[in-house]
Formats: C-alpha cells, sequence, structure tokens
C-alpha cells in the first residue's frame, strides 16, 4: 500500500499546477481514487462527519447485480451456439466460446467508453465520474453475440459523447446511455442488430431447419400474416424452446445478458436490498406490462394480442431493462409518486410497441428511452403539486 | 389541547463518547469570545468597546447596523483583549480575558408576579438591553428576531434528537422557576400559543413536566424529531409572510433569570462529547468559552477534530476556538485525513451508512450499536445522481432534491414554492450526512436563505 502510495506521489507534482501534464489531473485522480478512497475530510462548518457511501460504491453495487446475467449470458451464449451447431459440450466449453465472443465486446465497449469520458475530462477539466462503470457493461449486455466489434465502439463513443458529455457528464443526462448506444446502432445499422444476430455461429453450420427467430419475431409474423402464433412456436426447431419456464430462465437466443428473467430478479434483488435501485420503477414496469398484456387478452384480435399477458414478462429484454434500465437514477423519474407512473407507463408501452407496431419487436428499448424523455414532465406536475398544498396551506 | 406527532422518517447515528449525567470539575477559561458571523444575517457589527475595556457580565459589546436596538453583550466580566477583524475590517471575534470571580451588570429583579403585570413594551426594553434578545430566532430565515414583529406562535424543543446532544433533563436540572418565568415573559409577545415539544418516547423531565402557560406537544421518532424546524411543519407550518419565533430552552431560561435575578447570567451546563473524549460528561460554564481549559486532560491522544456543538450541525473550532453562542456541547472526533486501500469498495461493519449499498454493513448489530467516526468524507463531490433519499430523512412534505437544485438555479420564484421559508441549516443536515454526492447542503441552503432575504 506504501509502495502505491510512493509511486503516485512521485509523480503526482507532473500532475499539479504548473506541472507538465497538469491538464491531465482529472486522469491522475480518477486512478489514484480508483486505489485509494481519497483523504478529503469535512468543512469546518456543517456536518463533520459524512456517510460511508459515495458513488463508486452505488455504481459497483449495480456492477456486482449484473454480474449473474453476464455469468449466465456467457454460457448461454456458448449453450445457443452449440444446439444451433447441434453439437454436444460440457459446461466449461460452452462458457469458454460463450466469453471468448463476449469478452472482447466488454473491452470495446469500456476502452471506447473511457477513453472517450477521459478525453471529455481533460477538456472540461471535470472529474473522472463513476456512471460509465455501469454503462460499461450495460452496453455490452444489450447487445446480440454477433455485433461487430466496431460497431459496439462507434455506439459507445457515440452514447458517452451525444448522451451524457455535451449535458455535463454524469447526473445530467436526459436519456439512459447504454440504451442509447443500442437506439443508435438500432437506426443506423439495422441489419447487425435484428432478424437473425440472435444465435452466435461462428463458422460452424447450424443444424437443418435452423432459424435464429426469437419468440418475439414469432409474434410478429403472426400479427402481420394473421396466423396462429402457436403453431409458429411449435413448429420451432428446437422443441420446447419457447416453454414458458425455460423462458423465464432464459435458455433462449437473445442479446448476451438480458434473455434470464431468473438472474434479472437476482439482480432486483440484491438492487432493492441494497436500496441501490427503485423497487417502485422495478414492480410498476412489470405491472404495467402485465396489465397491458391482459388488456390486448381481452380485446384479442391477432394471435400476439392472445398470447398470455404473463408471457410479456419473461420475454423479451423486459426484465432486464426493468431492473438495470429503468432503474437510472438520472434518467428515471426523481420523485417517489413520479416513479411509480414512470415505471407503469414503460411497461404499458413495451407490450404496446412489441405487439402493435411489428417494426419494432423489441419494446423495451424504445419504451424507456421515450419515458426518459416524458420523466421530467411527471417529474413537473408531482413537484407542481407539492407546491400547490404548500399554497393551499397558506390560504386555509 | 397538546398534539403527538409520529414521524417515521429520520435516521439517529448512533455515536460513541455520550456524556455520563455527572459535572464535572475543570478550571474556567481564561478568554470567552463573542463570534458576530454566528447570528445568522448580521452583515455589520458596531462595536460598542474598544481593547483594553473592563466589562461586566451583560455589558453591551456590539450591536447590529439594521437592528440597532438589540444589544450583544459580555457573557463574563473581564478585558477586551482583542477584537479580530477579517476582511473589510469586518469583526470576527471579540475576546475577553475573563475574570476570576464573575461580575454582573445589575438590573432590577422581579418577582415571578412582577413579571406577569408588566406588559410586552417594558419586557422587550429590559430583554433587548439585557442581552437574552439574540436567544430569539425567527422563522423564517433562521436569524435573530426582529423585536418590531408579533409571531403567530412561538415554539420551543425540549428534546435534542442531534448525535450525542446533552439531555435536558440533567443539564437543566432545578431551573423549573426559570424555565416557567421565561415563557410567561415570551408569552407577551405573541397572540398565538407557545408550544413546548417532547419526546414521546423518553420520560418528560420535569423540569418541562409541569411547565404552564403551554401547549404541550409529543413527537416521536427518529432524529430530526427534535428539530424545532420539523416540529413546527407539523404542527403549525409557516406560510408565506408568517413570523415564527423559536427559543431553545437554554434561552427561555436565560431570559426567565435576566428578569428574576437582573443579571445576564449565560452560565450552562456544556456535555462535553464523543470518542476522542477520556470521561465523556457535562461541564459547567459560559457562552462563548474556550474550549481549552474545558477539555484538558480528558481528550485522547491524536489528530482530533474539535467541534462546538454537534456532528451534524457544529463547527470545527480547534482545542483553542471558542464554543458558539446557541452552542451546549463539545463533540470531540478523530480527524480522517489518510488515504485507504480500495476504501470505496472494502465490505465494513464499521463505516456508518444510511444506505445498503455492497459492502456497507453497519446495520449488522442492530440500532444500539455505537460507531467510532472520523472527519473523512468517504468519496468526492459529484453531481447529484441518487434521488430518493433524501426524503427519507427529512420528515416534511418538502421535495429536498428539487429544493437544493432551484438555489443552485437561483430561482426565486420556486425556492420560495418548495418550501425554502420552512428549512434552516440543521434540518439538512441529515441530507448532507447521507448524501452520496457529497454536497454541502447546509451551505447551499443558507445560500438560499442569504438570496431570499436579501435578493
Amino acid at each position: 500500500m506504501k509502495f502505491l502510495q510512493n509511486k503516485f506521489d512521485s509523480i503526482k507534482h507532473h500532475f499539479e499546477k504548473g506541472g507538465k501534464w497538469e491538464k491531465f489531473h482529472p486522469i491522475y485522480e480518477g486512478h489514484r481514487t480508483i486505489f485509494f478512497a481519497p483523504d478529503l475530510v469535512t468543512g469546518k462548518k456543517g456536518a463533520q462527519i459524512k456517510d460511508g457511501n459515495d458513488l463508486k460504491r452505488m455504481m459497483f453495487t449495480v456492477i456486482i447485480a449484473m454480474i449473474p446475467c453476464l455469468i449466465f449470458g456467457m454460457w448461454n451464449v456458448g449453450h445457443q451456439h452449440y444446439i444451433a451447431t447441434g453439437v454436444e459440450a460440457s459446461l466449461l466449453d460452452k462458457f469458454i466460446i460463450g466469453a471468448l465472443r463476449t469478452v472482447p465486446i466488454i473491452i470495446v465497449s469500456y476502452g471506447a467508453g473511457l477513453l472517450t469520458e477521459f478525453t471529455f475530462c481533460v477538456i472540461r477539466q471535470h472529474p473522472v465520474e463513476e456512471g460509465f462503470l455501469v454503462s460499461g457493461l450495460l452496453i455490452p449486455l444489450v447487445m446480440p453475440p454477433t455485433i461487430p466489434l466496431w460497431q459496439v465502439g462507434m455506439a459507445t463513443i457515440f452514447a458517452v459523447i451525444i448522451g451524457k458529455e455535451v449535458f455535463g457528464g454524469t447526473g445530467m443526462n436526459i436519456l439512459n446511455v447504454a440504451l442509447l448506444a443500442r437506439a443508435f446502432l438500432y437506426f443506423a445499422y439495422p441489419s447487425q442488430i435484428s432478424g437473425d444476430v440472435w444465435t452466435y455461429l461462428g463458422d460452424a453450420t447450424p443444424v437443418d431447419g435452423f432459424s435464429g427467430a426469437t419468440i418475439l419475431a414469432y409474434g410478429a409474423e403472426a400479427a402481420a400474416n394473421n396466423t396462429e402464433m402457436s403453431q409458429l412456436v411449435a413448429g420451432h426447431w428446437a422443441a420446447g424452446m419457447f416453454d414458458f419456464w425455460n423462458m423465464f430462465i432464459g435458455i433462449i437466443p437473445g442479446s448476451i445478458g438480458e434473455t434470464s428473467t431468473l438472474m434479472c430478479l437476482i439482480g432486483a434483488f440484491i438492487l432493492i436490498a441494497t436500496g441501490v435501485g427503485s423497487w417502485k420503477i422495478i414492480v410498476s414496469v412489470f405491472i404495467g406490462a402485465f396489465a397491458m398484456g391482459s388488456l390486448f387478452n381481452l380485446t384479442g384480435g391477432n394471435s400476439f394480442l392472445q398470447m398470455p399477458a404473463h408471457y410479456h414478462l419473461v420475454i423479451g429484454g423486459l426484465a432486464f431493462g426493468a431492473v438495470f434500465m429503468a432503474t437510472d437514477p438520472v434518467s428515471a423519474a426523481h420523485t417517489e409518486l413520479g416513479k411509480w407512473i414512470y415505471g407503469f407507463l414503460i411497461g404499458v408501452l413495451t407490450v404496446l410497441i412489441r405487439v402493435v407496431n411489428p417494426a419494432y419487436p423489441e419494446g423495451i428499448m424504445l419504451a424507456i428511452l421515450f419515458m426518459n424523455v416524458f420523466a421530467p414532465l411527471i417529474d413537473f406536475y408531482v413537484v407542481e403539486a407539492n407546491k400547490k398544498r404548500r399554497l393551499k396551506r397558506a390560504t386555509v | 389541547m397538546s398534539q403527538t406527532i409520529k414521524l417515521n422518517k429520520g435516521f439517529n447515528i448512533n455515536l460513541a463518547g455520550k456524556a455520563e449525567n455527572k459535572i464535572s470539575e475543570t478550571e474556567q477559561p481564561e478568554t470567552f469570545a463573542l463570534k458576530p458571523a454566528e447570528f445568522n444575517h448580521l452583515t455589520m457589527a458596531k462595536m460598542l468597546v474598544n481593547e483594553g475595556d473592563s466589562v461586566k457580565a451583560g455589558t453591551p459589546i456590539f450591536f447590529e447596523k439594521t437592528m440597532e436596538d438589540v444589544l450583544f453583550c459580555s457573557p463574563v466580566s473581564g478585558e477586551i483583549a482583542e477584537i479580530k477583524r477579517g476582511e473589510k475590517r469586518k469583526v470576527m471575534e471579540i475576546r475577553i480575558l475573563a475574570d476570576k470571580e464573575i461580575e454582573f451588570e445589575k438590573s432590577t429583579s422581579h418577582s415571578s408576579s412582577d413579571i406577569t403585570n408588566l406588559d410586552r413594551a417594558q419586557l422587550q426594553s429590559i430583554m433587548i438591553k439585557g442581552g437574552v434578545w439574540p436567544n430569539i430566532i425567527q422563522r423564517p430565515y433562521g436569524c435573530v428576531a426582529n423585536p418590531e414583529d408579533t409571531p403567530k406562535a412561538i415554539f420551543i424543543s425540549a428534546f435534542d434528537s442531534h448525535p450525542l446532544a446533552p439531555d435536558y433533563g440533567f443539564a437543566f436540572e432545578g431551573c423549573e422557576q426559570q424555565f416557567q418565568a421565561g415563557i410567561n415573559i415570551l408569552k407577551k409577545f405573541t397572540s398565538g400559543k407557545i408550544h413546548l415539544n417532547t419526546d414521546l418516547n423518553a420520560e418528560i423531565p420535569q423540569l418541562f413536566a409541569k411547565t404552564e402557560n403551554v401547549q404541550h406537544n409529543k413527537i416521536s421518532g427518529s432524529h430530526p424529531a427534535g428539530n424545532v424546524g420539523v416540529q413546527i411543519h407539523h404542527i403549525d407550518p409557516i406560510n408565506k409572510g408568517d413570523i415564527i419565533w423559536t427559543v431553545s430552552a437554554q434561552g427561555v431560561i436565560e431570559i426567565g433569570r435576566l428578569l428574576l435575578d437582573g443579571i445576564y447570567d449565560t452560565s450552562r451546563l456544556v456535555a462535553i462529547t464523543g470518542s476522542q473524549v477520556e470521561n465523556p460528561s457535562y461541564v459547567k460554564t459560559y457562552a462563548g468559552a474556550c474550549l481549552n481549559k474545558l477539555v484538558a486532560g480528558n481528550v485522547k491522544e491524536g489528530d482530533n477534530r474539535f467541534v462546538s456543538g454537534n456532528v451534524l450541525t457544529g463547527e470545527g473550532v480547534g482545542e483553542d476556538g471558542y464554543m458558539g453562542f446557541y452552542h451546549q456541547q463539545i463533540t470531540i472526533i478523530p480527524e480522517g485525513k489518510y488515504e485507504e486501500l480500495f476504501g470505496w469498495i472494502t465490505p465494513s461493519t464499521k463505516k456508518l451508512s444510511f444506505h445498503k449499498a455492497f459492502g456497507l454493513l453497519s446495520y449488522i448489530g442492530g440500532g444500539k450499536k455505537e460507531f467510532v467516526l472520523d472527519t473523512n468524507q468517504h468519496g468526492e463531490h459529484r453531481n447529484f445522481v441518487m434521488t430518493g433519499a433524501f426524503e427519507q430523512v427529512l420528515p416534511m412534505d418538502v421535495l429536498p432534491n428539487y429544493l437544493f437544485k432551484a438555489i443552485l438555479a437561483e430561482d426565486y420564484d420556486d425556492m420560495e414554492a418548495l418550501g425554502i421559508y420552512e428549512l434552516v441549516e440543521e434540518d439538512v443536515a441529515l441530507c448532507e450526512f447521507i448524501d452520496v454526492s457529497k454536497h454541502n447542503l447546509q451551505e447551499i441552503l443558507r445560500e438560499g436563505i442569504q438570496l431570499i432575504k436579501h435578493g
């Protein structure tokens, strides 16, 4: 410890005012504070002691909550690869091939994102902020395993600059950074992020009858052609893949980290138990999605509309979005009542987009981005209500 | 018609070093000081004495340009040793070298029944000349009350819920008569009620149990339940244009003493607390005492912070610094100027936290556990990120995040609409403690109040 401290101390003068790398001070400080919690003390006036929590710890808690999704996702990429190519493989084999796909994506995401972040820290002379710790892992988890690495890098840079830095950095952004990265790819390079991209095949040839379709794709197809969705699902090349419990556990093709509702729920448990994620948002997204699904069940129309409402909770990225994206405290609603409304509408919109607009089978991404934009409006009315209560009290 | 208020929000900070209910004998400090800056909104103190002048306890020392009647008086007798001035010759500190035996300026003493016969104007003139007026604080703004106002109510909190706060039952033992006299005097200043708020979950000290002429209210809950601002919010909230006065129990007693005995007597029991104190207990002294003699021989080795007041709202004044006018507590805790290897993520049961983020395990062991906390900030300053936490430690219908942002944006209409009139610094001190982005929220609020008051 002393050794490291001395090392940092020995180069410190270069980064201080007048030093040759003065401009890079935020980067020096950023690295030092990763190794050492800083020796800052409270001011002379006011609170003399401070809570043990800080933004680093809070953000790191989110990363810990994502680890189950990440580990399962790596395995599932391998698992989908082997069943699609018809090869028997051990758990370790599956994990290794999944990791070989996933780790480079993570490295590119963090590398590109941190480079952008550091550049802005130097230009703007603001400290290195922790927000990207979370975004850097969220981005790979919402990508298909087949995504080209250069696209990951470009999307990340776009999202960090346009999504965050132009607004003033962590805490100032309007949109969720990771979702913005995905939305960027979705509209800029649709062919790499929709269609048959959810199963990583590599150079291997798939088994006969293989199709990369997800259940959302079947739903959209059934709705478009007015056919029976259940028949399409039953005709899927891998029998039983789209059973409810199989989808709940997440052994289906999809984005790297978002297939498993179970793992998302473990993450949700960690976020709620630590108080880092708002349980109100998580719960209300699920309620909203279920309510909208049930409403469609009642109205009927086509077979996708009639898909049992509880299926909506385990398919696509709904659970992942509800737990890790919608709860981003900066882009979500800031008031407690607002969080209920915000979450509920995300759930409703997700199902609405999925079922009614076949051009966008994955609804959660657009639903959250849409509600990110509306969150300040929801808050505005909640805050106005608070002001009105105060005024009313005065006149009674 | 008494009220019972149950608060669910808040957070108790349980620190090691609570004062035992006994009085330790100490030497009296050699010097005492008045610090004009601690009376909020005192812009320009005008001196009435010069260095070298002899004063008695109760001799006027300075007054404020905007409220010329109100005199700030010496707490002890002796010689003006030094008038410390800062920028633009602003008076920072007036140091008084104290006599061994304190001599008082004598004015007329009254019996309890005499007091009832005096009218407001007579009482007011005695109080503003006698030095006790600054004990009356006005809401909104938390500044010394303007004698020309008539408040809609007066609030007195009969317990202190801050960390290691003095036990009022012990600290004011035997002051029943003075306290009642103080209440009877204050009663002449308001057409409304005097609210005396006690802790529902503790035994009510003798002193307060039998007080007449007040409405007794009971409050239950974690800190900040003892904050008078929180109590006002639930009992008789401040709206635009309203004025409420608040007085500390010590202040009421000093007002009572002035009328009963004819002297400005600021003597008080001060709780010496904190994990760096050998034997936490009470000492007897006067307002503005220098810390050094009071804590001499009672401090553990190490780099310590000497705080006048409590750890949430106090001021680090140093071992040779002076106690605040309103303070009745000294807290000594270790300084925290050290780097901690991976301190931002290593699990700990010793770092007290309101949050439960990864590795923050202070909640293990229940609410009775005592913590030793130092002055380390545990992280760097960041933009506001977390939402929904401040609301959990501020038991008022106020949206703290929005209020702070309105202040930072200098949006006067929003500050007013979001309830800035209802708050003073101590009410947001817990928010400041739990803030993961490490803002100095009390300072931000004070700036907002200054803006609203002075434009």
